[in-house]
């Protein structure tokens, strides 16, 4: 299993073979509330760490996601276009929202571990 | 500020809003799940935090009149109508509904972000009657939904039938004094239950039903998208002391023939909007158009978005939104969302119709 890593606004990353996954995490989620759209990067997009990439709106508001880290997006989930629940359902799987290049793997490494991120949350809780 | 229902929203693990220094429930089980359950079974909603006053003495109508754009005269006893206040410039102060108790004796219930303001412009311009601030010892819940007369038939012996909308009866909810009236916020058939703040059980009777008739607390999230579909305004947002009924879809409520004066009368009947507002869709599923969006026709900024929300029902970017008064029905806009242009079209404020 390839490890989970956090920023403090809440998404997720992980690297498969050199490639990172982006969405946004059970908490985020939950604190969103029901979401009802999104709107995706275009695949070859480059965003620097800590960039727009994408927006959700839940039926209260509109959230930015950041990019993570730098890097080109390669594919986006454009099932969420139909289904921006699927985010809500399945956070870390099936509501993934974006693959992309990574530019600077250093970015990963200071991102947050599940443990720390658990701890973040429990303090803003 | 807390209404008398707030340990229940906690223990029922509601989300908490501030909302004009009320600690509200905004949603319980998801604000979507909550809104179709309105329109298929029914809501139970805390709205304890409106503010009630009660008005009586022989001058209770003569003064109302004075406060109100609407006709009161039209009213029998235990009958209720809807209308704007306004200030002399037309702007208006709240709108609220006024309930006829009998000829010497009348309830107001207004928005709670305007509670105080109103009740100092009600209890000066009505020096001839007295004014009471009755928001304290009355709890109030509204149950909401095609099957909120079924539910409440089950606790009441008074035979529901006979409440019209807009009308209003002394009943006893089992063995709780209250008033029922006929009226709701929601596009649904439904009631508001007037009762002593102390009576906080009547929440439980209500939800006793939950099997049969799937009612479901509500918060204001909901509260929000339901009102916003059956193109009810929400005052702070669609209007305000610098809006006039005229420029909002409220013209109806404005007795312009037989009733002699008003605060307000003298501008109204002169003037000539330049703005309305209307309803609108996103044409593009993206984005949801937001509260403060600009409006633009051709490249140019007309107006702005009100009230702006997902529809649970439609599954769109609904909302209302300004626009100059030449605008028509089905004409193509854009909306400004984040500094880019989503393209819509203006429709009727009105989104669902129940059937």
């Amino acid at each position: 299993m390839p490890e989970l890593k956090f920023t403090k606004e809440h998404e997720w990353i992980k690297i498969n073979d050199g490639v990172a996954i982006i969405g946004i995490s059970d908490f985020a989620q939950e604190q969103l509330g029901d979401i009802v759209s999104i709107e995706l990067p275009k695949p070859g997009g480059v965003f620097r760490q800590g960039q727009t990439m994408a927006i959700v709106d839940s039926v209260k508001a509109s959230s930015d996601i950041y990019a993570p880290i730098s890097g080109e997006i390669i594919e986006v989930n454009e099932g969420l276009i139909e289904k921006p629940e699927m985010i809500n359902q399945s956070p870390y799987d099936l509501g993934w929202i974006a693959k992309i290049k990574p530019s600077n793997m250093e970015e990963f490494d200071g991102l947050m571990t599940k443990e720390k991120y658990d701890r973040y949350i429990g303090e803003i809780k | 500020m807390r209404t008398p229902f707030y340990d229940i929203h906690k223990s029922l693990g509601a989300k908490i809003v501030n909302f004009y220094g009320w600690e509200m429930p905004l949603q319980y089980s998801g604000i979507m799940d909550e809104h179709v359950n309105v329109r298929t079974n029914v809501g139970l909603f805390d709205v304890s935090h409106m503010g009630r006053f009660e008005i009586k003495g022989q001058q209770s109508l003569a003064c109302l009149q004075k406060l109100v754009t609407n006709d009161l005269e039209k009213l029998a006893d235990h009958q209720a109508l809807y209308s704007p206040m306004c200030y002399e410039d037309g702007g208006i102060v709240d709108d609220i509904i006024a309930y006829r108790l009998a000829h010497d004796r009348y309830i107001v219930v207004v928005n709670a972000s305007n509670r105080s303001k109103d009740f100092e412009w009600i209890s000066n311009h009505s020096k001839s009657a007295h004014v009471e601030d009755i928001s304290d010892r009355t709890g109030l819940l509204a149950i909401q939904g095609p099957r909120a007369s079924d539910l409440l038939q089950r606790l009441v012996e008074t035979d529901l039938q006979s409440v019209k909308p807009f009308h209003i009866v002394d009943a006893n909810i089992d063995g709780i004094e209250c008033m029922i009236s006929r009226t709701g916020y929601t596009g649904e058939d439904g009631f508001e239950l007037f009762f002593d703040s102390s009576r906080i059980e009547i929440w439980a009777k209500l939800m006793q039903y939950d099997k049969i008739f799937g009612i479901k607390p509500t918060g204001l999230g909901a509260r929000d998208t339901l009102r916003l579909e059956a193109g009810l305004m929400l005052y702070g947002k669609d209007m305000d002391e610098n809006t006039t009924p005229l420029e909002v879809p409220l013209k109806w409520t404005i007795s312009f023939g037989k009733k002699q004066e008003f605060i307000g009368k003298k501008v109204l009947s002169n003037s000539h909007p330049s703005r309305k507002l209307v309803g609108f869709e996103v044409l593009e599923k993206r984005r949801i158009a937001r509260e403060g969006n600009k409006v633009l026709m051709k490249g140019m900024k007309v107006g702005f978005v009100t009230s702006g929300s997902f529809s649970p029902t439609l599954r769109k970017s609904i909302g209302f939104c300004f626009v100059p008064i030449e605008v028509l029905q089905d004409q193509s806009i854009h909306i400004d969302i984040g500094g880019k242009h989503y393209e819509a079209k203006t429709t009727s404020t009105r989104f669902y119709k129940r059937k």
